[in-house]
């Protein structure tokens, strides 16, 4: 065990990844020498050579159609978008051909060994375009997964599976955290398996779902909660495609009550698609409409964003409402 | 850095721009019309073997695409695209490659895949989307792809398999760099070509993947088939500069631009591209330039956009053309060619009628291959609609007799 940042724990993950597979490339903007401009693939140029880790020309649409065609002749190609907000040049890429490649061929060729690295997510001051949460966009397309951790130990984990895992991969890093999740990380691998949620707390009187940096929020909901009486069940989604609805279920049933948060727009976030399901598996234990306290639908806003946030005291205040129902 | 700006260095005082056209970017041909070697031509080096193949993989494609746009016509087929006009440029293409090469084509390219061997009941398999389709059934007609023949199943987004090559090509040069000093340490094993019309070079996939494998250095062959018309949209309506070769310089990409409609020029150029991207690990830009003879597809008719006039002063056959040269070559012989051509279109109709009757895949198709192993929530899906289509057989007839 080391004690590490999440940008430590992500490089650690890609150390290991690289050192696997003697085709294995990491590529994006910035990325090379320089070590991406939060510094996650730091040291690893030197490392594997400037062929194997290196800049590309500025183009998201090029950087994923490269790696589409990198991962279909077997090389595991892991992609760096800068910022998840610039991530939309490549949807195409994404959408109609990660995401398709082995179904549309029928298994002829496939892209599994894919894996897209993202910083998301708000609370950096980064206003409408370094902030955004766009996961929503992607879990409406078959074929994906998306996966999104909550501290370094999480990220370095997951992050190993989705390298592994065979399909096309989006690992949303929640980069508020990326130095201030610090933790003990094993320097040796470990995977934490794709599409299971993981509950972080038990409790009793309402179950609080989120992931990524988002969880932090909810952790200290759960605490200013536990402190006028009322117990929650915290639960990290961990992976939004697959999603774990048994242990969410589970755990709904056993609350009678669920509280959804993320940072993005509440209309048509995940967190709809969360309640639809949860209405459906879970809809006589229910003791409350279920909850969800997100995003505004705004773009992200910059010196109202203290306002526009999710926050604990947003949370607390829907967590009693729902318990007083 | 000596040259942050990365731009040559040469100062003037004349104030002037450098013309669009400056380049004056020629075409090479090396057959006249009737299949002779034009003057100062120099033939390339093919074989017997290989021309003939070449001919005869565009006779086939040249009946195939006769017959299925027959059978489009009687509604056999939802959809079909021809090649016409274009079947040289696209065989000897493939031909001057070698055949575990990869190739990443757009959809007009029907002749490449023939020319790896592809067999006339796959063909149909695919156009009848029946369960022995490679790509179970769920692509239109003509979206072809064969792992074993090293041919990227298509994709009808276009344009999107340029940068896709850029990167599949580069995955075949790793291997043979030498990771100290970044320099290639052998001759590259294989390359990759990829297919796209001129008006898919008007996406930005083409812009980012042509700059991508010029900086990365990638070993690709972008074959650019100009053929004059992107559906309807003439070339002067999609572009205004010297072709598609013109922006290769651009890019920094060694250039070629050549007579479509002559296999042999076609076959010398791609095969001098091949070898310069083998040694250097290097992209090169081959400009194809054959009029669309056919329309775009079934589904579009060519009367409503381009005059009778035009088509007319645009007949040139690259199958007639290169029979000439086989013929001056002595190395075909034309009765036994027009007997085999006879026989072939018996064979494509029998091909029809057997492919037609071939099942259609089963309902765990539906599925299966979204992902390697279907997630929880798939196979929920799965067994709701299995339930549904048992308890409505009549409505589905496709797979109701077939659920376990």
């Amino acid at each position: 065990m080391a004690q590490m940042n999440m940008l430590q724990a992500i490089n650690s993950a890609l150390d290991i990844s690289m050192s696997e597979h003697p085709l294995a490339c990491i590529f994006g903007e910035d990325v090379g020498y320089f070590g991406g401009v939060f510094r996650a693939t730091s040291g690893l140029q030197e490392k594997y050579g400037k062929h194997r880790v290196f800049n590309t020309p500025l183009t998201e649409q090029g950087i994923l159609g490269f790696a589409n065609g990198l991962a279909a002749a077997g090389a595991p190609a892991i992609a760096e978008i800068q910022f998840a907000d610039y991530i939309f040049p490549a949807f195409d890429q994404i959408v109609n051909e990660s995401a398709k490649f082995r179904y549309r061929s029928g298994n002829e060729f496939n892209v599994g060994k894919l894996t897209i690295r993202t910083p998301y997510g708000g609370g950096i001051a980064g206003g409408l375009y370094h902030s955004q949460s766009p996961e929503a966009y992607f879990a409406h397309t078959p074929g994906l997964k998306l996966v999104v951790p909550r501290n370094a130990y999480q990220a370095k984990g997951l992050l190993r599976a989705c390298i592994k895992d065979d399909n096309p991969v989006i690992f949303f890093e929640p980069k508020r955290l990326y130095r201030a999740s610090i933790g003990d990380v094993p320097e040796d691998d470990f995977i934490i398996p794709i599409g299971k949620a993981e509950v972080v707390s038990e409790g009793s009187d309402i179950t609080l779902l989120a992931w990524g940096a988002q969880m932090e929020i909810i952790e200290q909901a759960a605490e200013m909660a536990k402190e006028e009486g009322i117990s929650c069940e915290v639960i990290d989604l961990r992976s939004i495609q697959p999603w774990d609805v048994e242990t969410v279920a589970k755990s709904v049933t056993k609350t009678g009550r669920l509280l959804i948060s993320h940072e993005a727009p509440v209309t048509c976030g995940f967190g709809a698609e969360i309640a639809a399901t949860i209405q459906q598996e879970c809809f006589l234990h229910l003791e409350s409409p279920i909850s969800r306290v997100c995003g505004l639908d705004t773009p992200y806003p910059l010196a109202l964003e203290k306002e526009y946030i999710p926050d604990a005291l947003k949370v607390l205040s829907a967590i009693k409402q729902s318990v007083q129902f | 850095m000596t040259n942050p700006q990365n731009v040559s260095l040469n100062v003037t005082q004349a104030l002037e721009f450098i013309d669009p056209s400056a380049l004056d970017i020629p075409t090479v041909s090396l057959l006249d019309e009737n299949g002779h070697l034009v003057k100062d031509a120099v033939e390339p080096n093919i074989d017997k073997e290989t021309a003939l193949k070449i001919y005869k993989t565009m006779r086939f494609i040249r009946a195939l695409d006769e017959r299925m746009q027959a059978a489009q016509r009687q509604g056999r087929v939802s959809f079909y695209m021809q090649c016409l006009g274009e079947e040289g440029a696209v065989t000897a293409s493939a031909a001057a490659l070698k055949d575990d090469d990869m190739i990443m084509a757009q959809y007009r390219e029907q002749a490449a895949l023939r020319y790896r061997g592809f067999s006339l009941e796959q063909f149909m398999n695919q156009m009848f989307s029946n369960e022995k389709d490679l790509g179970k059934g769920r692509q239109m007609p003509i979206h072809y792809g064969s792992k074993e023949l090293h041919y990227m199943t298509i994709s009808s987004p276009l344009g999107t398999q340029i940068p896709q090559a850029t990167g599949y090509a580069y995955s075949q040069k790793i291997p043979h760099i030498n990771a100290e000093n970044g320099e290639l340490s052998s001759e590259i094993n294989n390359i990759t070509l990829c297919y796209f019309g001129e008006g898919a070079a008007s996406e930005g996939d083409f812009h980012a993947g042509l700059n991508m494998a010029a900086v990365l250095k990638a070993p690709v062959i972008f074959f650019a088939r100009n053929n004059g018309y992107a559906i309807s949209t003439p070339a002067d309506e999609q572009f205004a500069g010297d072709g598609i070769a013109s922006r290769g310089v651009g890019y920094g990409i060694k250039t070629i631009r050549v007579d479509g409609a002559d296999a042999l020029a076609v076959y010398a150029a791609t095969q001098k591209a091949r070898q310069f991207s083998v040694e250097t690990g290097e992209p090169v830009l081959v400009e194809s330039i054959a009029y669309r003879l056919g329309a775009h597809s079934t589904s579009d008719d060519p009367t409503g956009y381009r005059s009778k006039e035009e088509e007319s002063t645009n007949t040139k056959c690259p199958i007639q053309r290169f029979k000439g040269y086989l013929l001056t070559k002595g190395w075909l012989d034309e009765a036994e060619d027009n007997a085999q051509d006879e026989a072939l279109r018996e064979q494509i109709l029998d091909a029809v009628k057997v492919a037609e009757k071939v099942a259609k895949p089963p309902i765990e198709d539906l599925v299966s291959d979204v992902y390697d192993t279907p997630i929880p929530l798939l196979e929920k899906q799965l067994e709701a609609l299995k339930a549904h289509v048992k308890a409505h057989p009549d409505a589905y007839p496709t797979t109701a007799g077939r659920i376990k």
